[in-house]
């Protein structure tokens, strides 16, 4: 099992992703610099995007990250079923790609918010969320000014008959509240996925809550489900 | 050699946090009849192409790929010679 990093100029959550998969999870995890092709997608079990703000989040964030060689193996790659986290900034380059549906805007209030915030989880059926119970609620932290969510209605209606919001900001004990809500995101969305469920973007960042160490250990929760998933998928090939 | 104007507005209905904290600050600062301020991208591109239809097809492709985002945003484009 091996996870890869996609590491551009300007990320500054790769090395927290690379420590979590390492000495957390103790599993096998590479860099990917944005330069590289990725030619060998079989390589990878999992490709991590990370936060941070790529390319200075000129003209849009993820907007010129989303053409960086990295990204044409990172699409095909989820094309091909694989597993995708983009993170944050991460989750900007999924919507620019187009791999994810929406698209971001400034936080409502204009503040850039970085603190720790409540996340329920809406599905917990997905290669990323199965060690999650449904109506849970995480407590993992966000930082970012561009994580105002925003999709037109009908799409929004075709992506809850999917159940493609996976993550809504909710209050502790699990209310989605519009006081709730840290950006002014439709629908208080903080995480969705595809229609085939192998890609999932989120704002809230799991990286820096699985250790004891850091107050939280709820974003292991988003890490073990994709171990346990890659283990399942080894299990039933055999 | 050309000159590109590009405009990018955002779409109709989509909420700008930024222009609406803009015009609060008009507002505060009594100018009357404010509205309301959409705040957009204004870019100049220099393109060294000869037929102004190549180029129109051209700059299309780099809204729609790049410059503007079709989900929250529009485009409009003027050539000029220079």
């Amino acid at each position: 099992m091996k996870f890869g990093v996609v590491v551009f100029p300007g990320s500054n959550c790769d090395v927290d992703c690379y420590n979590v998969v390492k000495n957390v999870l103790n599993k096998d995890v590479n860099y990917v610099w944005h330069k590289e092709r990725l030619n060998d997608l079989d390589e990878y079990d999992c490709l991590i995007l990370p936060g941070g703000f790529s390319y200075g989040d000129y003209l849009r964030p993820g907007a010129i990250a989303r053409f960086a060689n990295a990204m044409q193996g990172v699409i095909e790659f989820a094309n091909k079923g694989g597993l995708v986290l983009g993170i944050c900034n991460g989750f900007q380059v999924l919507l620019e790609a187009g791999l994810l549906p929406g698209a971001m805007q400034r936080n409502k209030n204009l503040k850039f918010r970085c603190h720790y915030s409540f996340i329920r989880v809406e599905n917990s059926k997905l290669p990323f969320t199965l060690e999650c119970s449904e109506g849970q609620v995480l407590k993992i932290p966000i930082a970012h000014g561009d994580g105002n969510y925003f999709v037109d209605e009908e799409t929004l209606q075709q992506m809850k008959a999917n159940d493609q919001i996976v993550f809504r900001y909710c209050d502790e004990d699990g209310n989605v509240t519009e006081q709730a809500n840290p950006n002014g995101s439709i629908d208080n969305i903080a995480g969705i996925c595809n229609k085939k469920g192998n890609v999932l973007g989120m704002m809230p960042h799991p990286e820096r809550c699985a250790e004891d160490v850091l107050g939280s250990t709820h974003g292991k929760l988003i890490f073990d489900s994709i171990i346990k998933y890659l283990e399942s998928r080894v299990e039933n090939a055999r | 050699m050309l000159l590109v104007k590009v405009y990018v507005t955002l779409k109709k209905g989509v909420l700008d946090p930024k222009g609406t904290a803009v015009k609060s600050s008009l507002n505060s600062m009594g100018f009357e009849g404010v509205e309301d301020v959409r705040i957009g991208k204004y870019m100049e591109i220099k393109l060294n192409i000869d037929g102004r239809e190549e180029a129109a097809e051209k700059v299309k492709e780099m809204c729609d790929k790049l410059l503007a985002n079709p989900v929250i945003e529009d485009y409009d484009f003027e050539i000029t010679e220079v």
